[in-house]
């Protein structure tokens, strides 16, 4: 059981992590003109946030328990 | 060229497929090789949260706003990554008790209410109908479109330019008829539809495969790449806001956070997403990919979404063209006619995955939780009496599907034109919404009462209805728009867009805050008003603590109901090759056949046919008709809580049954300790049964001897007889001496011996055995030095005894003394609480290692030189006995060659 809620802490955290990355004011921070790659700034932020979220996401759910 | 008929062919050719693909997965199912049991298929078959809404809107809102398309899935991957911790439980708590649909799920929570349960299936067909009104719009106007090839005119001016029949009715027709032949071809006790499953995550490839190819032609094939589109979008007045949306064309950051709050809330109370994540799911270990590749997939899903939408701008900068169109129109426009047409398949695929999955959830919910619990109360009916009923559940489940998709189809005709489709479908999130509070309250929460869950689900629905779908209706027309802008009744503070003067937010946001406040504090409040019943208190403890207790709750029933009845009653809902089935599992796992005598109707029984009949007919009508066969006998709230205090004493027993075990060892390790001292005990009696034996036959033989010498031979002289005589009475005495000693001895081991207690004055005690020794004394010349206090207090001991104890020292120090300057010394002191008595002699001493073996049984210390020393061996033992019943201690300190000092001690004055 230890393990089990252990794994469910990270969870909940990686949540909280994603809260903070989708939100005000981190997202103004991305929200000014300018590009990465050709990708407007605040897409290209959303996508790779979004994309390290399940990537995060995946190691924790295919970790040990 | 694209002929209407053609497309007529290919919609239904892949509708065919998707037919053959569930009819397969069903054979296999039976065959017992299931194709679904498998966490890809399970991360495809979410992916039906991935609609129409997703294959044409999002490209339509993106258009309009820039980012206001992503919420809608990164709120789903903020929840997908609490699903470990709340979508487990909830999975355990639906496998336990046979949970067959959202509204059961909450019925089910709050006491198999079966109010409760109507009420959720109201609101949730209610709230479902825009979103299903989508779905129609979108494969309708696609349709529209394409039969339109080469041209591309949007579907309104088409209506206006010819008497054309109404294909969105169509639609819902033909949906509605395959969804039937679909999902209600038979009755499955668990509400599994196998085949249903492997279809949709084929739909849900062929949907993300389509949309992905549009992406590749738009972005690589009438542009060049990312940085040229967004590039040219750069360039253009009306784009360049969206390259910075937040805060501008998208709305505040408010907007932003109450569209992913409502999508987070709508990926799990969806009730197609309940379906498939909950109810369909085969196996909760599938959660752990799930978590990740249903992301992946929405991600994945929405990467060509703004090259798309800012394609589209670009490429009809007119305005003539809808936006929400942009996905089929762009192909056309490039006349890719194959590209058109997979277009078209994979937004029928998005369309169709969604309303099946959709209205089956929502059949199941009209069937089991509104018209069920109805019929089964009306008493005209009969209901009760009929012996098979899965007919009228099936006939039942297509009637609901058939009402749900006219239903959206009258909504679509009604307010579906003049919204957006996002637009449309986040009306529909926001009624699921309301769900949130009483199912994770119910979860994590066991104070949640059904009055409170009852106020909480009226209110917030309430509150939707009145800023929501009023509204909805009044923009198309169909209600007055003054209350819109005026207030009902010129009320200004009543404004359904500005509830209480609330401004500057957009509907969704406002209709969020308003319905939440109503509902969260409805639930709460009314929750901690409200008391629970005992059907309420039980059901609270099964869900909240699913994973600290073992099983359901069958514990929490009392009464008494009969096995053929229970069989008939699962019979007649289930058909009897199932009911046969059921018992044949539930016999099997107790070791018995089916039918067997033995199977005993107890609380177990019944527990089991319930959850079985829930299965088909949902928790609140189950648990009705399980109570028309059993006569049952209420617990009240009382006893409710005792049995849950059990439960939660288990823990605490699994405690002490481990503090036991620990003492269990312990006592374990203190009986072979018992066990050893035993076995040596027994080793000594007999020992010294065998010198008892010996010390007897020594005097024995010799009394023997002589008296024979004296028989034998008369001759002897007198003197010679005379010596003989004494030794004969000397022996005599001896083993007269040694009888007496072991039976007292053997009295005072036993605890039989009589003890005679009265104040004594140990002075006068050993001063009287001095004066018995005295003639001993002189006649082996030895000098005696008693030296004795005055006034010394009395102890409580048994003069006798005492007397013995003085005897045996004295003598034994006789014994030993110094032959030639025999001297004794004999002390008597006293400090805080004892008396002392010391008795030494100047004799040869005693060796240290025999200083505790002198006071066992005929034990004496043997001399090479000396031999064996007078007495039996028993005296100093006897008198340890003594002084230890009286509460002292007797000890030896001696050193060869220095002589020996026995010494002992009694407590003072206290009684023992």
């Amino acid at each position: 059981m230890n393990g089990l809620e252990n794994k469910g802490q990270r969870f909940v955290a990686l949540c909280m992590l994603g809260i903070v990355l989708f939100n005000y004011p981190v997202l103004a921070l991305f929200n000014v003109s300018g590009t990465i790659l050709g990708v407007p700034m605040i897409y290209a932020y959303m996508f790779a946030a979004w994309a390290a979220l399940i990537a995060l996401m995946a190691r924790v759910a295919e970790g040990p328990e | 060229m694209l002929y209407e008929t053609t497309i007529v062919f290919i919609a239904f050719l892949y509708l065919g497929v998707l037919f053959a693909i569930a009819y397969y997965a069903d054979e296999r199912a039976d065959a017992g090789r299931s194709v679904i049991a498998s966490p890809y298929v399970y991360s495809l078959s979410l992916a039906v949260y991935a609609t129409a809404w997703t294959f044409y809107g999002s490209v339509g809102r993106a258009a309009s706003d820039g980012v206001g398309f992503l919420p809608i899935y990164i709120g789903p991957t903020l929840m997908i990554a609490l699903w470990w911790v709340v979508l487990r439980k909830i999975l355990r708590i639906s496998k336990q008790n046979r949970i067959t649909s959202l509204a059961d799920f909450i019925a089910s929570r709050y006491g198999k209410s079966a109010l409760l349960g109507g009420l959720v299936t109201v609101i949730a067909v209610i709230g479902i109908l825009p979103y299903i009104s989508l779905q129609l719009k979108a494969v309708s106007s696609s349709f529209t479109i394409l039969v339109q090839y080469p041209e591309i005119v949007m579907p309104t001016k088409v209506a206006a330019l010819s008497t054309r029949q109404d294909t969105a009715l169509w639609v819902a027709l033909i949906l509605a008829a395959f969804t039937i032949a679909f999902g209600t071809r038979h009755l499955d006790a668990a509400e599994h539809h196998q085949g249903m499953v492997a279809a949709i995550a084929f739909e849900s490839l062929v949907k993300l495969l389509a949309f992905l190819a549009v992406g590749v032609f738009v972005t690589f094939g009438i542009y060049d790449g990312f940085g040229d589109v967004f590039a040219r979008a750069a360039a253009q007045p009306k784009l360049h806001a969206m390259l910075t949306p937040l805060g501008g064309v998208a709305g505040g950051y408010s907007t932003w956070v109450w569209l992913t709050v409502l999508s987070m809330l709508a990926i799990m109370f969806l009730p197609r997403q309940f379906q498939v994540a909950v109810i369909e799911n085969v196996d909760e270990k599938h959660v752990n990919k799930a978590i990740w590749l249903f992301p992946v997939y929405m991600l994945a899903i929405n990467v060509f979404v703004l090259p798309i939408a800012f394609g589209g701008v670009l490429r009809f900068p007119d305005g003539s063209v809808d936006a929400d169109t942009f996905v089929l129109t762009l192909p056309m426009a490039e006349k890719q006619e194959l590209l058109a047409l997979l277009v078209f398949i994979g937004g029928l695929s998005a369309a169709t995955g969604m309303v099946i999955v959709e209205t089956i959830a929502l059949s199941t919910m009209v069937c089991n939780d509104l018209v069920m619990p109805v019929l089964l109360r009306t008493r005209g009916l009969r209901l009760n009496e009929r012996s098979d009923l899965t007919g009228l559940l099936l006939g039942i489940r297509r009637g609901a599907i058939l009402l749900i998709l006219l239903l959206g189809y009258l909504y679509f005709k009604l307010a579906g034109e003049a919204y957006a489709l996002v637009s449309i479908g986040l009306i529909s999130f926001a009624a699921v919404a309301q769900f949130a509070p009483a199912i994770l309250g119910g979860i994590f929460w066991k104070g949640g009462t059904r009055t409170g869950a009852l106020s909480g689900l009226v209110a917030g629905f309430a509150v939707w209805l009145y800023t929501l779908l009023l509204p909805a209706l009044a923009r198309s027309g169909w209600l007055p728009s003054g209350f819109l802008e005026h207030g009902p009744l010129g009320i200004g503070l009543l404004k359904p867009l500005q509830l209480f003067g609330l401004g500057g937010l957009d509907e969704i946001s406002h209709a969020m805050i308003w319905s939440m406040i109503a509902n969260v504090g409805a639930y709460v409040g009314c929750s901690l008003l409200a008391s629970p019943s005992a059907d309420e208190h039980r059901q609270a403890s099964v869900f909240v603590d699913v994973f600290k207790q073992g099983g359901g709750g069958a514990r929490f029933w009392r009464g008494t109901a009969s096995v053929p009845d229970l069989y008939h009653l699962l019979a007649r809902f289930l058909g009897t090759a199932n009911a046969d089935a059921a018992f044949g599992d539930y016999a099997r796992a107790r070791g018995l056949a089916w039918p067997d005598q033995r199977l005993q109707a107890d609380a177990e029984l019944v527990h089991y046919v319930e959850v079985q009949l829930a299965g088909a007919i949902g928790a609140a009508s189950a648990r009705v008709m399980v109570a028309s066969v059993v006569t049952e006998e209420e617990l009240t709230l009382d006893e409710v809580r005792e049995l849950l205090d059990e439960a939660s004493q288990v823990v605490v027993y699994s405690h002490r049954l481990q503090q036991k075990s620990s003492e269990l060892e312990a006592a374990t390790a203190e009986l072979r300790e018992a066990n050893r001292r035993l076995t040596e005990l027994d080793r000594l009696k007999d020992d010294f049964v065998s010198t008892v034996t010996h010390e007897l036959r020594t005097p024995l033989t010799s009394i023997r001897a002589f008296t024979e010498i004296l028989l034998d031979d008369p001759e002897v002289d007198a003197t010679q007889r005379k010596k003989f005589l004494g030794i004969i009475t000397k022996e005599a005495e001896r083993l007269t001496r040694l009888i007496n000693q072991v039976l007292d001895l053997a009295k005072i081991e036993s605890g039989k011996a009589d003890w005679v207690q009265s104040r004594v004055d140990m002075k006068e005690v050993i001063s009287d055995t001095l004066a018995a020794m005295e003639q001993l004394f002189k006649e082996k010349n030895i000098e005696v030095d008693a030296r004795m206090p005055e006034g010394v207090s009395a102890v409580f001991v048994d003069l006798d005894r005492m007397v013995q104890v003085m005897l045996n020292l004295l003598s034994n120090a006789v014994k030993f003394c110094d032959g030639e300057r025999g001297r004794i010394e004999v002390a008597l002191t006293e400090s805080d609480s004892t008396l002392r008595v010391d008795v030494a002699d100047n004799g040869r001493g005693i060796r240290p290692e025999d200083h505790e073996v002198i006071f066992g049984k005929f034990h004496q210390v043997e001399d090479t030189l000396a031999g064996k020393p007078p007495g039996s061996g028993l005296g100093l033992h006897i008198s340890r006995q003594i002084v230890e019943h009286f509460g002292g201690r007797m000890w030896v300190e001696s050193a060869l060659g220095r002589g020996a000092r026995f010494s002992f001690t009694l407590p003072i004055g206290a009684a023992p």
